[in-house]
Order: C-alpha cells, then sequence, then structure tokens
C-alpha cells in the first residue's frame, strides 16, 4: 500500500532524513533551553523552506482573485491555482476535475456526508465506520443521521488495534448506504488493509469514504487503484499550511451531487428564478479559495516527491521500528495498539503517569508529544483508557529524536518514582 | 527542572498518586460532574451540605496528577466552609494559578493551596488544577455538570 505510481522504482533510494532537516527552519530552536524534538508531526507537520518560500513568493508576485480577472496577476494566479490542482491530482492518479479544494480533511467528510450523503442515505438507513476513526469521521455522518434518521454503526477493533474484518463484512448489510473508513489511524497507527475492506463494500455496491488525513503523508495513494469512491486529505500533515486540504471523488458521483455551499465561482448563472452550477471542480468551491493555500500545498507535494514518498515510508517505517523497541526497552511503558501494519504513530503509556503529566515533563526537555484522546474518544472508549501520549513521525525524524524521547521519559519515570 | 520541581512538588505528587477523600459519598447533598474536554480528564463531585456549611466533599473519577490532587486538597480544605467561603477560596486559588504567588500579597490566605503555585508556568495545566474547583462550585450552586471549555 504505498503509493503505486507506476514509475516508483521498487526499491526505494535511501535518504538521509537529518540532511533533511535543515529544510525545515522551524525544527532548528531551542524550547527551554533544549534543542527542539519535534514528534507531533500526526497533529501537524512541520513546513519546508519551499513551502514557506511558495506562499511569500505568490503573496509577494502573483496575488489575484482566481477565474475572474483578465488582468496579468489575476492570470497568474489562476494559473498556480489550477497548477496547483494539477499538481494534487498527479499524486492522486486522478483527473484534475475530480480534486476540490477544501479546508482540510474533516471539510471533505462534512462536504460528502452533506450532499452525497443526504442523496443516499435516508431514514433507517445504515452509515458504517470504524471505531478508528478520528472524530472527523464521526461527527459529520452523526449530523447527517440525525438529520434523516439514519443510524451510524461502528466496526469493531480487536485487541491489537486491528479492524476486525468478519465483523465489519456483517455490519455492511442491506441497510448500509455508506462506509467511511480512515486509511491509518491517527491514535494508534494502524494501516488498515484497504483493499480487503473496499471489495467488501464493492461486493454489496456500498461506496466508500477513504480519511487519508493520517495516511497520504506517510503511503500516498492511487485513487485509481485504490477503487474508493472519495478520498480526503489535509495538507497541513503533509508538510503544506493550514486551511487547504482536498477532497477527491469519482466523477460520475460528484457530477450527480448537488453543491453543498452556494456563492461565487460555483455557479454557471444567477436568476432570482433560478441558478445553474458551474462544471466540476468549482461547483463545491463557492467563493474565494485558500488559493496561497493551494499553491503551498502544490510546494509540499513537489518536495515530497523530490525525495520520493516511497524513501520516505521506508525511512519511517525503520525508525518506527526502532522507536517501538526503544519504548518497550523502558520498564513500565505499555504500547497501546500493537496492529499488524503501523505508520507514523506510537500511543503509550508509562506505568500509572498521567499522559498529560507525561507530556508537561518531556516538553521541559524539548521533546513535544501529544497527550490526550486524539479526537478519538470512541477508540479511547475502546481501550478504556482516557488518554494516552502519542509520539509520531516525519519525514525529518531521526534515530536521535527518539534517544531524547527515551531520555525525557526517564526523567518523567523519576519525577513520579 | 526548577519550574517542573516547583509543579510537581512532593505534596502534589503524594495527593495525585493516593488522593483524600476518594470515592462515593454517602448522603450527599449534592452532585456535580466535571469534565475537561481537551485531555479527557472527568470527576464526580459530591458534598453533604447541612447548616449551611459543607460537611463532607469527596470526589470520584480520572486524571492527571494536577488534577487529582487539586481535588484531594480541595475536599480537605472546604470542610467546614460556607458557600461564600469557599467562593473566597477560588478567588485566591484562582488568582494563585493564573497569575502565580505574586498575585498574593495575602500569603498566609492560600494556606495549603500555596503547593499550587507553580502551575502559573505552565498555562496549559491550569485548566487541570481548576477542575475540581469548577465542579464544586456547580455542585454548590445546583448544577450539574462543570466543564473547563
Amino acid at each position: 500500500m504505498t503509493t503505486a505510481a507506476p514509475t516508483a522504482p521498487a526499491r526505494p533510494a535511501p535518504f538521509d532524513a537529518a540532511a533533511r532537516r535543515a529544510d525545515f527552519p522551524a525544527l532548528d530552536q531551542q524550547v527551554y533551553g533544549k534543542p527542539l524534538v519535534y514528534l507531533d508531526s500526526a497533529a501537524t507537520t512541520q513546513k519546508p523552506r519551499a513551502v514557506i518560500d511558495a506562499i511569500s513568493r505568490f503573496y509577494e508576485r502573483d496575488n489575484a482573485n482566481v477565474h475572474r480577472g483578465v488582468h496579468a496577476l489575476s492570470e497568474r494566479a489562476t494559473r498556480a491555482f489550477e497548477g496547483a490542482r494539477a499538481t494534487v491530482a498527479r499524486f492522486l492518479n486522478a483527473d484534475r476535475r475530480e480534486v476540490i479544494f477544501v479546508r482540510g480533511a474533516t471539510e471533505a467528510v462534512n462536504l460528502v456526508a452533506q450532499s452525497f450523503g443526504r442523496l443516499r442515505v435516508g431514514a433507517g438507513d445504515e452509515i458504517v465506520v470504524t471505531t478508528l476513526e478520528h472524530h472527523s469521521n464521526i461527527v459529520p455522518w452523526q449530523l447527517l443521521a440525525e438529520a434523516v434518521g439514519a443510524r451510524v454503526v461502528p466496526a469493531p477493533v480487536d485487541d491489537g488495534g486491528d479492524l476486525d474484518l468478519a465483523a465489519l463484512d456483517r455490519l455492511l448489510g442491506p441497510r448500509a448506504r455508506l462506509l467511511a473508513v480512515t486509511q491509518v489511524s491517527n491514535a494508534l497507527g494502524t494501516v488498515t488493509p484497504l483493499p480487503a475492506i473496499i471489495a467488501l463494500a464493492r461486493a454489496r455496491g456500498i461506496p466508500v469514504l477513504v480519511d487519508g488525513a493520517q495516511g497520504a503523508p506517510h503511503l500516498g495513494v492511487d485513487v485509481r487503484a485504490l477503487g474508493a469512491d472519495f478520498y480526503a486529505f489535509s495538507g497541513h500533515k503533509l508538510y503544506g499550511p493550514t486551511g487547504i486540504g482536498v477532497l477527491w471523488g469519482k466523477r460520475e458521483h460528484l457530477e450527480a451531487m448537488p453543491p453543498w455551499q452556494g456563492g461565487g465561482d460555483m455557479i454557471r448563472s444567477v436568476t432570482f428564478e433560478k441558478s445553474t452550477w458551474n462544471d466540476l471542480p468549482y461547483k463545491f468551491e463557492a467563493g474565494t479559495p485558500d488559493i496561497a493555500g493551494a499553491v503551498g500545498l502544490a510546494a509540499a507535494l513537489d518536495y515530497v516527491n523530490a525525495i520520493g514518498l516511497p524513501a520516505i515510508a521506508a525511512s519511517e517505517a525503520a525508525l518506527l521500528r526502532e522507536a517501538e523497541a526503544a519504548l518497550r526497552s523502558i520498564p513500565g511503558v505499555r504500547l497501546i495498539g500493537t496492529p499488524r501494519h503501523r505508520a507514523g504513530v506510537l500511543s503509550f503509556m508509562v506505568g500509572d503517569i498521567h499522559p498529560h503529566d507525561l507530556a508537561t515533563i518531556v516538553d521541559r526537555q524539548g521533546v513535544a508529544i501529544r497527550a490526550g484522546h486524539h479526537c478519538a474518544q470512541p477508540l479511547m472508549q475502546r481501550f478504556g483508557l482516557p488518554a494516552t501520549a502519542r509520539a509520531s513521525f516525519a519525514l525529518y525524524s531521526t534515530p536521535a529524536d527518539v534517544e531524547a524521547l527515551v531520555r525525557a521519559l526517564h526523567a518523567a519515570i523519576k519525577v513520579f518514582a | 527542572m526548577s519550574e517542573l520541581t516547583d509543579l510537581y512538588q512532593e505534596v502534589i505528587l503524594d495527593h495525585g498518586k493516593r488522593p483524600r477523600n476518594f470515592g462515593p459519598l454517602e448522603g450527599a447533598t449534592a452532585t456535580a460532574e466535571g469534565l475537561n474536554p481537551l485531555c479527557g480528564d472527568h470527576l464526580v463531585l459530591q458534598v453533604k451540605v447541612a447548616d449551611g456549611k459543607v460537611q463532607e466533599a469527596r470526589f470520584t473519577g480520572t486524571g492527571c496528577a494536577i488534577s487529582r490532587a487539586s481535588a484531594s486538597v480541595m475536599t480537605g480544605l472546604v470542610k467546614g466552609k460556607t458557600a461564600a467561603e469557599v467562593e473566597a477560596m477560588f478567588q485566591v486559588f484562582h488568582a494563585l494559578v493564573t497569575e502565580g504567588p505574586g498575585a498574593r500579597p495575602d500569603l498566609e490566605a492560600l494556606g495549603k493551596l500555596a503547593v499550587f503555585g507553580g502551575v502559573h508556568e505552565f498555562p496549559t495545566r491550569v485548566k487541570c488544577a481548576s477542575l475540581a474547583w469548577h465542579t464544586l462550585r456547580s455542585a454548590l450552586q445546583g448544577g450539574a455538570t462543570a466543564s473547563t471549555e
């Protein structure tokens, strides 16, 4: 389940994560007098200089509204914005008309719920999600279910944090109208077996939305090979800016779906009697979009592509194995979730130290980790925990980061000894 | 590390590990639930009020060392106090955890609460320290749920 781009080399060239750190200005600083060790990339990644510069350059030289003016700057801005769309389309192996710019994965799921959902889901129907989901792939479906009288049904996970495929198979019953599933769990790091899951749904004609917010940065995606109906991801978890993300949808669905927000850019003509909608993808892009954000996202994808996602994935996987072994060697550390395939994330507890206390103490050693429920409360309930500590990794993460985390955890254990 | 040792003072670590007044309260006259949606901390606070005074206060739930210690110290301090006295203590406590000991020239008013003097150095932890107090005020005012948000 890597990028699977047809041209991708079978064996990725290794790359030097430590050398790449110089590309990320924010990594080069001290906090509380200690070098910053940023292990919260699953929340948001740091941005490479290339992204920061692309955004600045856009505002300094090309800034104008898109799809409107005939003047030079508007043409340049439109070219940059549509060029960004083409870059995203290549990243996804998709048609550019199927690439809709949104604020992030959350907005993408809400769009599908409110437009496609209202078209397809009615009273007594079921929307199947999984226990692994982030709140952003649960709550939009609950809003839809409440509005139309449907039910949200969660597919269970086992003690290791893997999906129970047999149970999912049973849940995809005659009233199931949609399956929403994550590519990678943001809380446990579980990589879901998407091909098998999508095959189950397709066999019953149930459309599938894949939340790629955590998956895209580590595994990438080929939406044509994947066979899902919708794929959502956020730019800011992929080295791009906040406020920009993408919904990819199958063209036949997008054509059939009504707009979900009205405004400028999304119309063909407006009269007080009736308005008609613009072509794809503009039908779903009401109002002035985040133009600089799209430009920044394209710069981020260019940056990632220049290294190669397979090389990034291989480096991250090796580091994850190292980090897992290092954490296991600390007495009292318990990993939460031991999935068959893991990407990006390690969730853990240290003795009976509350994750919040842990995060505060390691923060003062310069180590940034997340503590809490990770916007996945149903999953936390499944494991009987109010919260976990989470270390998450990106292409710039190194063995030195893991060593710093281990040292900081020992310091925390000392405080609570 | 000095700020950390200010935050995690021995008294706090002790109360966090072995909270006093932990467990359900028989014959409670008021119960309130406290939630910190940010971190999932959850506590249930019960009080027995008679003759206009808090006779007893106990709590259950899950939380970090700071929130447990705060609930533990608070439930001990408010025994025998009127609602107005509890409110005055809360105001002192709130100034302490948001602004630090410098905000209270009348240091003797802090009493046992002084151990929370390091919290103000950790703005993200102020809510942990305050949760029990918000929940107690809610119970005394007849509310059901207090949230730090």
